[in-house]
């Protein structure tokens, strides 16, 4: 198991870099220094002065990959991609462009609000979800079962946008049931929280009931379970004893896979509802070209994609008898 | 002067492929057995007709030139002036909409301004009151802030929205095909380098990558509205498209899924017995791809395209929220959304905007969702034996 879960983590490295590459590739050679800093600088009337001042004080004035003016290993420490995107590698996220602030602190200190959101839509929205596709799962082929198929496709094909559009105006502004936006410290952030956990809940909500009723029926259809039925077995016991318990491999593979995303937010949420997340940090960076708080958001996000990847792989093997480690 | 954009000829080639697919149902291959397993339910079809007056909508709309513009200006020049406005084919039959430009807001089919403004009446006096509209009556769907026409910006949006579905899918089909296949079927070094490369991609979340990358090329070239002389090349084919590079990116992040889907059936079809015995008979390796293994992936490949459309539309509306979606000047369900925003927390409520924007979006993403869960059904043969 160990020596699984370190090749499992080895074969990380080279894609790590590999994103890190990537990332320096785009920001810093397509998008060269020169034009972040005529950016921030404004577009116009710009002197070549203040690019290279704008330049040295952000410490974009070396050389991309390799410093052919240095000697030894400054070669390639005394450049860009070395002082800029390496560090990366060890998570030291610099400072922003715009604002100077420290990115790494800031990551750490909006991680909590994001949490706060995105912890109660992922477990409300499983349960709610998993109980509804159960039910269909009983009652397959009955008027109910069509009717909610039917509704999940409707709801599939709205918006999220018109969700929380709607959410806040119904919710928020009509019957005045919860504040339309805002965040607070602590205890406090309840009531701005239900909102944003009702809107994200309802609005996966198609999606995730279609395919966790797939997922049952598939089980459903198994051999052991025609033998489960042949011994005499209710309906019951053969869905919830056996169905539930092998359809659960791939339910909690799907969720394994999303618990990193958790950190990350949602980049609608947050910014609509205000909440001081990494979510909203990145809309934020978006909107005044802070590219270097793009490209650590960037990496920070293909890194939880990475350890999601692999924490599904060691959960396959922890759920499912089936797969040994080879 | 036909003015074509690099964007619309996903719109033609879209076409051409319905096209296409009509023609070969009128005999008994595979596209025949698809069209009535299609046909048995009335859904299926009733979706699909919706889903052609959308694309019938976008053809118009992509169908375009500029008016010469016969002054005494252009007249002293050597050579004809054209108009920087290049209409469409679409803009033009709904030209009565289009220049039914109002002062401001006015809610639907009213004959009154929304908002009250001052009014000097013949006694001398001045009063504030709902200004008459100067085309009462013809906004179906009222009008905007600026006192544009609502359903017509909404029928805008059908174009940015069916490029968007279909053209993000069509750029990268042919390189997902031919990677995947060469990962697939050569396997060994050539296996793992492609493997790299897409899980590298696949590693960096999408929205940002988008985001990067549309921050980066995005203010390049054509963004939509008029047509500056310098976005225009050989006078009529406009190549730098800004809807074009969101294409591209929406690709190149959905890029990876149908890559890995078309490697995992190439290893399994090039084991096949057919296969084999093509081999055997001597069939060389390229012969082999092409006349055995690509045919036979091509479900996949429709699958795909059919599933990711409506995902596209949506994203495509989220994406010109946060702003690097389409540019302001393009008719985008997206844009209209972000411009009214705010506007149900006015005091009398504006509800028609989004209500316009919503109902196009929703009207085009439903019947595709019906549509691709049918032909999922009609091609996977798995599913079809159920």
């Amino acid at each position: 198991m160990l020596t699984y879960i370190i090749r499992r983590l080895l074969y990380a490295i080279p894609i790590i870099l590999g994103v890190n590459m990537l990332t320096a590739a785009l920001f810093f050679q397509i998008n060269t220094p020169d034009d972040m800093a005529r950016r921030m600088l404004g577009e116009k009337n710009v002197t070549v002065d203040a690019i290279e001042n704008w330049k040295r004080e952000h410490g974009y004035d070396r050389p991309a990959f390799v410093n052919t003016g240095a000697s030894g290993t400054a070669m390639f420490t005394q450049t860009v991609f070395f002082q800029k995107s390496a560090p990366l590698l060890w998570f030291d996220f610099g400072r922003s462009d715009r604002n100077n602030i420290n990115i790494g602190l800031e990551i750490r200190n909006r991680m909590w609000p994001s949490l706060a959101v995105s912890i109660p839509i992922f477990m409300a929205g499983l349960i709610v979800e998993i109980f509804i596709a159960m039910m269909l799962a009983y009652w397959r082929g009955s008027v109910l079962d069509l009717a909610v198929v039917v509704l999940s496709v409707v709801m599939m094909s709205v918006s999220t946008l018109f969700y929380i559009i709607a959410g806040q105006f119904m919710l928020g502004k009509v019957f005045k049931l919860f504040p339309i936006s805002g965040y607070d410290t602590g205890i406090y952030s309840f009531k701005f929280l239900v909102l944003p956990v009702v809107i994200g809940v309802i609005s996966s909500m198609g999606v995730g009931v279609r395919f966790y009723r797939t997922v049952f029926l598939e089980e459903m259809g198994r051999d052991y379970i025609r033998t489960a039925r042949a011994k005499g077995l209710s309906e019951g016991t053969v869905l919830f004893k056996h169905g539930l318990r092998n359809a659960m491999i791939p339910v909690l593979t799907n969720v394994v896979v999303s618990i990193p995303f958790l950190f990350y937010g949602s980049l609608l949420m947050e910014t609509f509802f205000a909440i001081p997340g990494l979510g909203s940090f990145t809309i934020d960076a978006i909107q005044s070209q802070d590219f270097a708080v793009v490209r650590s958001m960037v990496y920070l996000g293909s890194i939880l994609y990475i350890v999601g990847l692999i924490l599904t792989d060691i959960s396959y093997t922890l759920f499912d008898p089936r797969i040994r480690l080879g | 002067m036909p003015i074509i954009l690099a964007t619309d000829l996903f719109v033609y080639l879209l076409v051409a492929a319905g096209a296409y697919f009509v023609v070969k149902t009128r005999g008994a291959g595979q596209a025949a057995d698809v069209l009535r397993e299609l046909r048995k339910r009335r859904l299926t079809m009733a979706a699909l007709t919706v889903l052609a007056i959308y694309a019938g909508v976008a053809l118009m709309d992509s169908v375009r030139w500029r008016d010469a513009l016969d002054s005494d200006v252009a007249a002293g020049n050597n050579g004809r002036i054209y108009s920087p406005e290049a209409l469409s084919l679409l803009d033009r039959a709904l030209g009565g909409l289009r220049l039914a430009q109002e002062k401001t807001y006015s809610s639907p089919l009213a004959s009154r301004l929304f908002t009250k403004e001052n009014a000097l009446l013949a006694s001398g006096e001045v009063r504030r009151e709902y200004a008459p509209l100067k085309y009462p009556g013809i906004h179906l769907l009222g009008t905007d802030k600026v006192g544009s026409d609502v359903l017509y910006m909404a029928v805008k949006g059908v174009r940015t929205a069916i490029i968007i579905g279909a053209g993000a899918t069509i750029i990268i089909i042919p390189f997902a095909i031919f990677f995947g296949v060469i990962a697939g079927y050569f396997g060994g070094v050539i296996d793992d380098v492609i493997q790299y490369v897409y899980t590298t991609l696949a590693s960096i979340p999408g929205v940002l990558l988008i985001v990067a990358f549309m921050l980066l090329f995005g203010n390049r070239g054509y963004q939509g509205g008029s047509v500056a002389p310098d976005d225009v090349v050989l006078g009529v084919f406009v190549p730098n498209d800004r809807l074009m590079w969101l294409c591209l990116i929406l690709g190149i992040t959905s890029w990876t899924d149908l890559c890995r889907l078309i490697r995992g059936e190439t290893l399994k079809l090039r084991e096949l017995e057919y296969v084999q015995a093509a081999r055997a008979l001597g069939a060389g390796k390229l012969r082999i791809i092409y006349a055995h293994v690509v045919p036979n992936l091509m479900h996949l490949v429709v699958i795909t395209f059919v599933l990711q459309f409506s995902s596209l539309v949506l994203a495509e509306a989220v994406l010109s929220y946060i702003g690097i979606g389409v540019g302001p000047q393009t008719g985008s369900w997206g844009n209209m959304i972000n411009t009214a925003r705010l506007e149900l927390s006015r005091a009398p409520v504006v509800w028609w905007n989004l209500a316009g924007a919503f109902a196009g979006m929703f009207f085009l993403v439903l019947p595709a969702n019906v549509f691709a869960d049918a032909v999922r059904d009609a091609l996977d043969p798995r599913l079809r034996n159920r």
